[in-house]
């Protein structure tokens, strides 16, 4: 799904963030990126969403190199990113009006996109009874819940997320990871989610890649199959994993 | 606001007005029911609704020209750093002048019809959007554009959806700041060479006719033409602005 190829990128003169970083991501795998701050996993991710550019090296997603933002690639972000003057359901239709708009020319929108309607994925979000709010009145998570519906309206097979849960409370945390899990395996989506958190990269990523100091040459990949089962968290296995990861995170510093 | 208390503070300056004529006792200031009279009276005549209507269409022209041209540019100079470093100097050095003190000169290159006054209007307005309105535009946070991009949104689009509405409030307050000082130049703009307008009336009625009850019918259909505009600001918000209520 995913080749990323001898990738280096730098902002301005900077240490370069990845030099030379190759990686690949399997159709339908669910990763977690793990790093302190500074370390590039938020500029891989805005790199594989293309809205970045490599400076050298290249990305492709499906075959094909990007060079710009891919319409079955969804992104949702920290904060939410909805627009505070549309209401819950305007938020959600965006991607559809965004597409409505340009028509189906390739580019913005593809040739073949029918689109799907809002209301079943308001219920399945649990959004209906608040689908006339605006975000500004309505809680962490059911913005985060908002920005997920509005993403996954637009029948992605990418879905990149940038610390997505990291500004909420644990118990809505948690429930907004296993509805993630839910929605992947569901909706076959290839998830790539970017956290500081080890135990939501251990929850998450079946696969975790895990960055160190500028410049990342090599990935450093560790596999956690279980990360996908509902009682996951509960397992030894769990804190096996969380440990091994606290570990190569430390030996990166 | 409650309709309710606006109706009392209305009972109450009628009051302060009706009681001020009676310790004044001048024909200088006649008392609320006569100016009350005469104003319905004129307005029957039509001669207060001809002024009226025509100090509306230069209010009007010159506010739908203002938001025309100042907003597509505040826009601009708020999504572009380069364009706003060449031109905030110059917003700068403009934005301060009262535009007032212009009149003469706008009438030199306008004329004596109704062009200076709409121009009058527009230069008052037009500082005001572009500079709250680039303002707006320069803080609209990335992370929502870089959302936005990623459902697909290009540079038109996130100018229809992002851009656009988001300044809609940046307009409103500025014509909500503005809109008083307008219909004041527009007073001062109308005495000048123009036989039309409420400014005209005004003057004509107090200085020439020296019939002070119809000078303060004026009066008041100006400050209603101002209210009026303040009003229709206030319904824009309410229908547009919904999400900014508390």
């Amino acid at each position: 799904m995913i080749q990323v190829e001898s990738l280096t990128f730098a902002y301005g003169h900077s240490t370069p963030i990845f030099s030379g970083f190759d990686w690949t991501v399997q159709s339908g795998e669910a990763w977690a990126v793990l790093g302190q701050s500074g370390c590039g996993k938020s500029t891989l991710l805005s790199l594989l969403a293309g809205l970045a550019q490599p400076s050298a090296g290249r990305i492709l997603v499906e075959g094909k190199p990007l060079t710009r933002p891919r319409p079955y690639t969804g992104l949702i972000i920290q904060d939410y990113g909805l627009l505070p003057w549309a209401t819950v359901r305007e938020n959600v239709e965006l991607g559809l009006r965004v597409r409505r708009f340009y028509g189906p020319d390739d580019i913005h929108t593809p040739l073949e996109f029918k689109p799907a309607p809002v209301d079943p994925w308001l219920e399945r979000l649990g959004l209906s009874e608040i689908a006339d709010r605006y975000p500004g009145r309505i809680s962490g998570g059911q913005r985060q819940r908002t920005a997920i519906a509005r993403t996954l309206v637009l029948q992605p097979d990418l879905l990149l997320m940038d610390e997505p849960f990291s500004s909420l409370d644990a118990p809505t945390r948690e429930g907004l990871q296993n509805l993630m899990l839910e929605l992947w395996a569901e909706q076959k989506l290839t998830l790539v989610i970017v956290t500081h958190t080890i135990e939501e990269a251990a929850v998450l990523g079946q696969k975790i890649l895990v960055l160190g100091e500028r410049p990342n040459t090599h990935p450093l990949i560790i596999d956690n199959p279980g990360a996908a089962r509902p009682d996951f968290r509960s397992t030894d296995e769990y804190l096996v994993m969380c440990r091994e990861l606290r570990q190569k995170l430390q030996a990166t510093l | 606001m409650k309709r309710r208390d606006v109706l009392l503070a209305v009972v109450g300056l009628l009051l302060v007005w009706q009681v001020a004529a009676w310790l004044v006792n001048r024909i200088i200031l006649p008392g609320p029911v006569l100016v009350g009279r005469v104003f319905f009276d004129e307005l029957i005549r039509g001669e207060l609704v001809i002024n009226f209507l025509a100090s509306l269409g230069r209010v009007a022209a010159g506010t739908a020209l203002a938001v025309m041209a100042a907003w597509p540019a505040g826009l601009m100079l708020g999504q572009s750093k380069r364009l706003d470093r060449i031109f905030a100097p110059v917003i700068y050095l403009l934005y301060p002048i009262p535009k007032v003190v212009l009149l003469p000169v706008v009438v030199l290159f306008f004329g004596i019809g109704d062009a200076p006054k709409v121009v009058m209007i527009f230069l008052i307005l037009f500082f005001q959007i572009l500079v709250l309105v680039r303002d707006q535009a320069a803080t609209i946070r990335p992370e929502l554009l870089m959302s936005v991009r990623s459902l697909g949104a290009g540079r038109r689009a996130l100018f229809r959806f992002v851009y656009l509405p988001a300044s809609l409030p940046g307009i409103l307050t500025a014509l909500r700041q503005s809109v008083g000082t307008a219909v004041a130049v527009l007073y001062v703009a109308e005495l000048f060479a123009t036989r039309l307008g409420l400014g005209y009336y005004i003057y004509l009625q107090g200085s020439t006719l020296v019939n002070y009850p119809a000078m303060y019918a004026g009066v008041l259909a100006m400050s209603l033409l101002g209210l009026s505009l303040y009003f229709v600001v206030d319904w824009l918000e309410k229908r547009f602005c919904r999400w900014q209520q508390p």
